[in-house]
């Protein structure tokens, strides 16, 4: 037949990704669920023995973890917020006539593309210190006691290094959603007589609830794991004040050696990342019906 | 040598019967169009022949050999898309030359042909432009270069004119017919505009839900349709079809006849029906006319009528130009 | 003059964006600025805006420290490795794909991208223990190869969309002209997806370039990035901020040029396709 080669060649093209991704994905999983239900440090790599599901109680009941959670919740809800909240507002402006538009995209967009570790001590060093930072000579110039970010609020620091790195990436899904927008739709709107918040609250508001919302999953995926930031500027500190779940579990395995314990929350990571990763592939697979 | 055969071909994909069962013999040289509502499957027979589908059942012949397993490339035939589908990234003169390279022709000979080609089409001034830089009229006629310089045994059309305005449409359809004649190679053309198919064709290829409903010249179909859908489908205003018995014919299921078989006069035999809606073209006349039990009636007549919307008219078919159909649609021919 | 946008309403935008993006840029801003000064003046209270005295001194310094040569080396290689293996297996892929569907492409298609969606910390410790089993800590091939898998959802759902944009007919129509499997991509379909080949190596060198998990990890000094090497400055000693700055400036300035060319394709690559 004379399209049925195609079809074996097609099939034969695809294996080395499959099995590539399937090898990537399983033997390091199957993995973690091995190590994860032994007592196992590196620190004393010839005394490991199997305890089943203790390293999960420990795990779960560590206080180090409910911290850790709560971190984790607070830094990803808070970059949700900051990013979608500035974002929107930020991309209508972009979508407006602006002179050198391209230019303050270029401005805008800039930070996300600074690796993480050049972010995290820009920002730790040359903004936020509290004697020779840019932000302790504003305070001063307002009369207030500058902060003194990562001793007072260190959480909150690295939260606006974060929230820094990834609004552009918000804006821009945003401002393409934007511009998708039918322009026709708007002015029969305005032949029917809507002004223009009501053509905003009513057209467009709704028109971004699905940008917004791929947007929401995909940020929360990748901030789940945000390391390099805290790696740099405080080591999860002080205490466990910035010691997100990935921080948690990086600390257990290279730092304590707890093989077991790290991998069991390294599942833990994992389902809860698959919970989100459900939905999205949820309404990416709708759109490729489409 | 270009004579095409289909017989017992047939196509599904999956549970679902796209073509079924088609028998066709087309002869070398001569203009084929088919033609028929959307999803009927006219472009998929088309793709068939091409070779860019596979048949799930039944042989095509090119010239006495099946070329059921061989690939498009191989068959000897050049397709014009409706799309035009011409390499962005080729020049014009790159474009029509593509088909040459592949089969390996020298350098040379390639020029020749393609400057004939273009010559022919005349396309000789945007040799060297990019499709992006042409209109449309332009690029249909760059694909059709393409597909002549082959010297191919047929030419596959499908549906190439739909893209270009109404003016356009028109002046291409007088170059393309005017072309094949003058190349006296077999097309195959695929439309659903049935101005179309009846102006250009030697013989036409009506389809329905995968059934070759009748193939025959144009005025064969126009005048000897062989059921109720080859009689509707053919025609521009449609045929009007009456129940038999209303029209006091009870042994005939269906009775049909063509709005420009229907005398108009403002009184005296006929059936006689209520003006609906009337349109006046200065040419011609086409009266919506509610005729009562027998239904709707489209009329048609020449020159001007001094008919309007409410008005009484009587209708009298020319009893010569009445088709009868039975109660599976077949045509009774008498 | 009911539908023109009036031209105080441009203006009023225009000062609005403006403001907006300097603040944004600000950061970046500041730390080209500061790279430019001397250490003392980096650290001076008030800071010294323009008014300064501008040297290149500490550019200097750090190109003349063979580790940062040593380090952008290895950023090089790392990410443009990683990406230009990732590009070979995900080529054929993504044209299968595309090109040759079944009914299981879409969920294969899905399963790839939910992999990218496995948080990396989640499986650091066996990643870890293979590494230091096999020897391959602080190698560049073992930093290639996470890399690699790491970003190859990407790379095979962006070539996947490119492919896709490409209309099947003119494939259909080289076919008719005579062209063999092998002759339709050379000459038709690898010149058409040229842009979108080039797109996906750029946005995914760029990813690789500032990937900051497992370059922090699995490296340390012969392999180490140029994400380890300014993550050594985070506990220094002394004064270091220029330093630090131009440094800095070195390691991001050509990936923002790059990043700049890339903007449709992060969304097209980052959403993967949700967004339009």
């Amino acid at each position: 037949m004379a399209t049925q080669q195609t079809q074996v060649l097609g099939r034969a093209l695809l294996t080395p990704a499959v099995v590539l991704l399937f090898i990537w994905m399983i033997v390091p999983l199957a993995m973690t669920i091995y190590f994860s239900t032994l007592h196992y440090s590196l620190l004393d790599s010839e005394n490991w023995s199997f305890v089943g599901l203790e390293n999960f109680r420990y795990f779960l009941t560590d206080p180090a973890f409910l911290t850790a959670l709560q971190n984790t919740l607070v830094l990803v809800g808070s970059v949700l917020a900051i990013t979608i909240l500035l974002g929107t507002p930020l991309a209508l402006l972009l979508d407006q006539q602006v002179v050198g538009r391209s230019i303050v995209r270029l401005m805008v967009i800039a930070p996300f593309f600074v690796m993480p570790t050049v972010s995290a001590l820009v920002w730790k060093n040359l903004l936020m210190h509290p004697v020779s930072g840019l932000f302790a000579w504003i305070a001063t110039l307002v009369g207030a006691t500058p902060i003194d970010w990562f001793n007072d609020a260190p959480l909150l620091a690295v939260i606006l290094i974060v929230a820094w790195q990834w609004l552009p990436f918000a804006t821009l899904i945003l401002l393409t959603a934007l511009q998708s927008q039918d322009e026709e739709q708007k002015e029969a709107a305005e032949m029917d007589g809507a002004s223009a918040l009501s053509t905003f609250i009513y057209l467009t508001l709704p028109h971004l609830a699905r940008p917004i919302t791929v947007v929401i999953l995909i940020e929360t995926i990748f901030l789940l794991t945000v390391f390099a930031e805290i790696f740099v500027t405080t080591g999860g500190g002080p205490g466990l004040q910035t010691t997100n779940i990935a921080f948690l579990i990086y600390s257990q395995a290279l730092i304590q050696y707890d093989v077991g314990n790290a991998s069991a929350g390294g599942l833990v990571a994992v389902v809860i990342a698959n919970i989100v990763a459900f939905f999205l592939v949820r309404i990416v697979g709708r759109n490729l019906e489409a | 040598m270009g004579q095409i055969t289909l017989q017992g071909v047939r196509k599904s994909f999956g549970a679902v019967n796209i073509i079924k069962d088609a028998n066709l013999e087309i002869d070398d040289g001569s203009f084929v169009v088919f033609v028929g509502p959307s999803g009927c499957g006219k472009t998929t027979l088309l793709r068939l022949i091409a070779g860019l589908e596979d048949v799930t059942g039944g042989q095509i012949l090119i010239d006495g050999k099946n070329v059921v397993d061989v690939p498009p490339a191989k068959r000897g035939l050049s397709m014009v898309f409706q799309s035009y589908a011409l390499y962005p990234h080729m020049s014009v003169r790159g474009n029509i030359a593509f088909g040459l390279k592949m089969a390996g022709l020298p350098r040379p000979d390639i020029d020749r042909k393609v400057e004939a080609a273009a010559a022919t089409l005349n396309l000789t001034p945007y040799l060297d432009r990019k499709p992006r830089e042409l209109s449309g009229g332009q690029r249909q006629r760059v694909a059709i270069g393409r597909a002549i310089v082959r010297e191919p045994k047929a030419f596959l059309f499908d549906e190439p004119l739909s893209n270009l305005d109404a003016a356009l449409r028109v002046q291409m359809r007088l170059e393309v017919t005017k072309l094949q004649k003058q190349l006296a190679t077999t097309a195959i053309y695929v439309t659903h505009d049935q101005v179309e198919a009846m102006t250009m064709a030697d013989k036409i290829v009506v389809l329905n839900a995968g059934r070759i409903e009748q193939y025959g010249s144009p005025l064969e179909l126009y005048e000897h349709p062989a059921n109720l859908f080859v009689a509707g489908f053919i025609g521009s205003p449609k045929m009007n079809f009456l129940s038999g018995e209303a029209a006091g014919e009870p042994g005939v299921t269906t009775l049909g006849i063509r709005p420009e078989h229907l005398r108009i006069a403002k009184e005296g035999e006929g059936w006689p029906g209520t003006v609906s809606v009337a349109e006046h073209l200065g040419s011609d006349t086409f009266l919506y006319v509610d005729a009562g039990k027998l239904g709707m009636l489209t009329a048609r007549g020449i020159g001007e009528f001094n008919l309007k919307a409410g008005d009484r008219v009587w209708l009298s078919p020319d009893p010569a130009r009445l088709h009868r159909f039975d109660k599976d649609g077949g045509a009774i021919r008498t | 003059m009911a539908r023109k946008v009036t031209a105080r309403r441009v203006w009023v935008s225009t000062a609005a964006a403006w403001l907006c993006g300097f603040l944004i840029f600000l950061p970046i801003l500041w730390m080209v600025l500061t790279s430019f000064k001397t250490e003392l003046d980096a650290f001076s209270m008030p800071p010294k805006f323009l008014l300064f005295h501008w040297t290149t001194e500490n550019y200097a310094t750090v190109q003349q420290r063979s580790d940062y040569v040593h380090h952008a080396f290895n950023s090089i290689i790392v990410a443009g490795g990683s990406t230009l293996i990732a590009m070979i297996i995900a080529i054929p892929a993504a044209w299968s794909m595309a090109f040759s569907p079944t009914k299981r492409t879409k969920d294969v298609l899905l399963w790839m991208l939910s992999t990218k969606m496995m948080p990396s910390v989640g499986v650091l410790v066996p990643i870890y223990l293979i590494f230091r089993d096999l020897g391959m800590l602080d190698s560049r091939g073992g930093l290639v190869l996470i890399l690699c898998l790491g970003n190859l959802p990407i790379v095979i759902w962006m070539l996947f969309t490119y492919f896709k944009e490409i209309p099947k007919d003119i494939l259909e129509a080289a076919r008719m002209d005579g062209a063999t499997i092998g002759r339709e991509l050379v000459y038709v379909l690898t010149p058409m997806a040229v842009p979108g080949l080039a797109s996906t190596l750029l946005l995914n060198f760029i990813l690789a370039w500032n990937e900051a998990f497992w370059t922090l990890n699995l490296s340390t000094l012969d392999a180490a990035p140029l994400t380890v090497f300014i993550a050594s400055y985070s506990s220094p000693e002394g004064l270091f901020w220029a330093k630090l700055s131009a440094a800095s400036t070195l390691a991001i300035a050509p990936i923002i040029v790059l990043g700049w060319f890339t903007q449709r394709q992060l969304v097209r690559g980052l959403t993967f396709g949700a967004v339009k």
